[in-house]
């Protein structure tokens, strides 16, 4: 797992995440990347991160790719990244295809739904909680 | 004292309690109109470990952290 701060540079962690799986012998690698989009005339998107508990949720997920024989990688970016840049990079390796394909989907889907990261629009310099597309996470409404 | 923290957000500074379990740590939270809005839909780890009971028992330097509703990648 690592954070950086602002865009991803795509290329270059790519090119590190390959090299070191060059030779763990898996026969697949399967990757998504998600990239900011111009719509809503924002100008960027920002990230807050609660690394401890970020760190604890790649944990479980690295634990059930092992038990599956592959490994999971992720890269998230903190503070504001353009349109048009990547935020976001999940990948898995495993020995052949059908663990990775599956386990990519849902890897990125619990990503979407639990990990501890908070988003928010940038616009006319402006930093604005994206709250109609944020997702309470399990167990949200125990203090209510 | 326990202390509680409001991530991403909320944007509300650390508060430091007294508070033998969460649930103590709710009816207090629930006093306070600014938050109301927010703890029906907010997550809670206890020393940065999700927690699912209200019933948990605290111990003194305790951290609580209060999650609202998250959006990576």
């Amino acid at each position: 797992m690592e954070l950086h701060h602002g865009p991803l540079d795509v290329n270059e962690i790519f090119g590190r995440w390959l090299a070191s799986e060059a030779n763990s012998n898996f026969g697949a690698f399967v990757s998504f990347v998600g990239t900011i989009r111009a719509e809503n005339g924002i100008e960027a998107l920002s990230f807050d991160i609660y690394e401890p508990i970020l760190q604890q949720w790649f944990d479980k997920w690295q634990e059930r790719a092992r038990q599956l024989g592959g490994i999971v990688k992720i890269a998230h970016a903190v503070g504001d990244v353009p349109v048009h840049a990547s935020s976001y990079i999940s990948a898995v390796f495993s020995p052949k295809r059908r663990v990775a394909l599956e386990l990519i989907d849902a890897f990125v889907e619990d990503f979407k739904a639990n990990a501890p990261i908070w988003k928010y629009d940038v616009a006319d310099g402006k930093r604005i909680y994206a709250q109609d597309r944020s997702t309470p996470m399990d167990g949200a409404g125990l203090l209510s | 004292m326990v202390k509680v923290e409001f991530l991403g957000p909320i944007g509300r500074a650390p508060m430091e309690i007294e508070a033998a379990t969460l649930k103590e740590v709710a009816d207090i939270l629930k006093t306070d109109d600014a938050l109301l809005g927010w703890l029906p839909k907010c997550a809670v780890a206890l020393n940065d470990t999700m927690v699912n009971d209200l019933q948990t028992a605290l111990k003194e330097g305790d951290k609580i952290s209060i999650l609202p509703p998250v959006c990576g990648g």
